[in-house]
């Protein structure tokens, strides 16, 4: 049942091996069902009325920006919070009666939350000593969680004798041990400096992998949410925007928002000209151009659109190309950030538009072709633009 | 000798001046910041110059106010402790006699020692002091650890007011406080009256004049000295451990014995030690709701020093005292020390 996307997933050996969507399978059951949910503060609307299905070894992330209501919505899955309309269902059983100690969910919190009078051993421990698990298999199990963070030379330690790095593993030690049904994540790694969070992130990643528990973690740093998801619902204002695989949400994100939010992009506003076989022609003053798009839904002539194309999608050029009138730009280059592996070009269309370009320095060179104050143009293939119509 | 690296500011060429005296401490902050005025900083380059270095002088200070504020006053009680009472100003014998030819006399006796071992009634006071100070310390932490929790849980915007209602009664005469609860606690008193009038007694009770009223005197006096402690070291308690264990599977109830409580120990300690030193040489309270049973050190002491007017005797008691409330402080925290290096 719920066990067959981890056997696709496992099926490596198959030639043409099948991607792992539970999301996509309609036969598949949701592990964690949010139902209409709501949470009110007083007048505030902290989570607006949204509905999401987390399957089964699922890496899911709520991604927005601070006071998105991400982390209401993580501390209603952990029972912290009773929603104010809805119900939340694990493993189709409601949760609204369930008091955070009751539920087989565990969290690991922003600030860890260690408690200071404890050993790492015993700070693991505390939850499996809580359930009444008989001693021998304590000591099994904490052995076996601190083993798997690394930690065996720090046990006996108290939390003000680690680093924060090891206070993160231990937090996630503790909330591991007790191999919960989901493990909830409140911005696992926000208190650690870059490189140990890079290289935190794939360990969370296997050790998710090994452990098979659900993940659900509430980030603000789109990096780390594209890198550790299966999905991401990214928020805003309480509700949810998009909930997509990162790369369907970096290629084809549903709004300016989402667009804007995930990564770096280029907007061009502009209307529907007409259609010509399954693209638009978009006329757009702000680009000086018709924007022939991707195939794309039909829309009326002279709707407003916008069109969204990645800065690495936009090809930088000094020599105008054969055909000026669709798909390019032209401007002058205003800025210029040498990034060793990367070169960003800001330009200035015409119309007085900015757009950025990023160009791969695959040459070896010390003095790039172009230059500021150069006249460059811009061209792209027709589907690196996407028509977003909020 | 290295040079200092850093010669921007006189204040900090001093401080390095000063024998580097550690950065770290109030004391060592305080004295740095002090250097940049210049009465001070002339003062230190003077001592310096006399061939103190900065780190003995910071040390100094705090030995300075132990040894006039505390060390001095104890000696004086303990020489008087050695003399004989005699009829004339002051009513005891000096320590040292001028006798002929230049020589110096010390005139010193244990006697009053002795008499506070041959009489029952002192070693009884002390022995009841410490019970009734140690029940009305454990009565004020059975009290004041519920308000002080109460105080931090409450919504921010009542803290201060909460705070406001803990200390305000101080602002009146402790004297006063005192005889309010004769007039609450006598046999046609407040309590009486409300307890007849709501028919759970027919015949008013004694409380007054005996230990009860003590404890009900010594609990609500030194309540503000058990809460204040305890809710400074709870405000500190981060919250989010209580929601932890809840998530690692633990009742509210539970939580609270297994983490709040032993995080609030050193909050704990403070005021019991805050309640129990006063308590115990205590004589207003005694003196004023106690009944004539109720034995109490400070009562004994008091009616040794102004009606008796023995000035030796009563400062042996108070020696005696002295050391009953400093041996167990210094080895508790020898413990307390020992455990921490353990740790460490």
């Amino acid at each position: 049942m719920s066990d067959s996307g981890t056997a696709e997933r496992n099926s490596s050996t198959s030639a043409a091996r099948k991607r792992w969507e539970p999301w996509n399978d309609p036969n598949e059951r949701p592990h964690v069902q949010i139902a209409n949910v709501t949470k009110r503060f007083g007048d505030f609307v902290a989570v607006d009325n949204i509905s999401l299905d987390i399957y089964q070894r699922e890496f899911f992330s709520l991604l927005g920006p601070s006071g998105c209501g991400k982390t209401t919505l993580l501390r209603m899955l952990a029972g912290f919070e009773l929603p104010s309309d809805g119900q939340i269902l694990l493993e189709g059983e409601d949760m609204s009666g369930v008091p955070p100690y009751q539920r087989p969910v565990n969290m690991m919190f922003q600030s860890y939350a260690l408690f200071p009078h404890m050993n790492v051993e015993t700070n693991i421990a505390f939850g499996l000593k809580q359930d009444g698990v008989p001693k021998p298999e304590i000591e099994r199990r904490v052995a076996e969680v601190i083993d798997m963070v690394q930690l065996n030379a720090f046990a006996r330690r108290k939390p003000h004798q680690l680093s924060g790095g090891q206070r993160q593993r231990v937090a996630l030690a503790r909330s591991l041990v007790k191999k919960p049904k989901m493990l909830l994540l409140d911005e696992p790694l926000g208190a650690l400096d870059k490189n140990l969070r890079t290289q935190t992130q794939f360990e969370l990643m296997n050790i998710q992998e090994e452990t098979g528990i659900t993940f659900v973690i509430v980030t603000h740093d789109q990096e780390e949410a594209m890198t550790v998801s299966s999905r991401i619902a990214v928020m805003d204002h309480g509700k949810i925007v998009q909930v997509s695989t990162p790369a369907e949400l970096y290629e084809y994100p549903n709004s300016r928002y989402v667009a804007d939010f995930i990564g770096e992009v280029n907007i061009l506003e502009g209307r529907v000209a007409e259609r010509e076989g399954d693209h638009l022609l978009v006329q757009s003053s702000e680009a000086g151009c018709t924007i022939k798009t991707g195939p794309s839904a039909d829309e009326p002539a002279g709707r407003q659109v916008w069109i969204a194309i990645r800065p690495e999608k936009l090809n930088i050029a000094l020599q105008a190309p054969p055909e000026t009138g669709v798909n390019c730009l032209s401007g002058e280059v205003w800025d210029i950030g040498y990034l060793g592996n990367l070169s960003i070009y800001h330009v200035k269309l015409d119309s007085g538009k900015m757009v950025t370009a990023t160009q791969a320095n695959m040459a070896r060179l010390i003095e790039r072709p172009i230059t500021w104050e150069d006249r460059v143009y811009l061209t792209w293939a027709p589907d690196a633009a996407v028509v977003l119509l909020n | 000798m290295p040079e200092p690296t850093e010669k921007t500011t006189p204040g900090a060429k001093i401080a390095y001046l000063a024998g580097g005296a550690a950065s770290t401490g109030l004391i060592a902050g305080l004295h740095a910041r002090l250097l940049l005025f210049p009465p001070y900083r002339l003062f230190v380059l003077a001592l310096i110059r006399m061939g103190f270095s900065g780190r003995s002088l910071v040390i100094a200070v705090p030995y300075l106010w132990l040894l006039a504020f505390f060390l001095a006053p104890f000696l004086i009680v303990l020489k008087i402790s050695l003399a004989e009472v005699v009829i004339a100003q002051p009513p005891y014998t000096p320590l040292f006699v001028f006798i002929e030819d230049g020589f110096i006399a010390i005139q010193a006796s244990l006697d009053n020692y002795l008499f506070l071992m041959e009489d029952s009634l002192y070693w009884k006071s002390y022995l009841s002091s410490l019970r009734i100070a140690f029940i009305s310390t454990g009565l004020t932490l059975l009290i004041g650890y519920p308000i002080a929790y109460g105080m931090i849980r409450a919504p921010k915007r009542w803290r201060f007011a909460l705070l406001m209602m803990v200390i305000l009664p101080f602002w009146t005469s402790f004297l006063i406080r005192v005889y309010a609860w004769i007039g609450i606690l006598k046999k046609e008193g407040l309590l009486n009256l409300a307890l007849m009038q709501l028919g759970i007694i027919s015949e008013p009770l004694t409380i007054l004049n005996t230990d009860i009223a003590v404890y009900i005197g010594i609990v609500y006096s030194y309540l503000p000295f058990m809460v204040l402690p305890l809710y400074a070291n709870l405000e500190k308690m981060d919250l989010s451990l209580l929601e932890a264990a809840a998530d690692l599977g633990c009742r509210p109830i539970k939580a609270f014995w297994v983490v709040t409580v032993p995080l609030s120990v050193p909050g704990i300690v403070a005021g019991c030690f805050l309640v129990f030193i006063p308590a115990l040489g205590e004589f207003v309270i005694p003196d004023l709701l106690g009944g004539s049973q109720t034995l109490m050190i400070g009562k004994t002491l008091w009616s040794e020093f102004f009606n008796n007017r023995d000035w030796p005797l009563s400062s042996a008691v108070a020696v005696i005292l002295l050391l009953v409330l400093v041996i167990p402080i210094v080895l508790f925290q020898r413990m307390q020390e020992r455990s921490a290096r353990a740790e460490a």
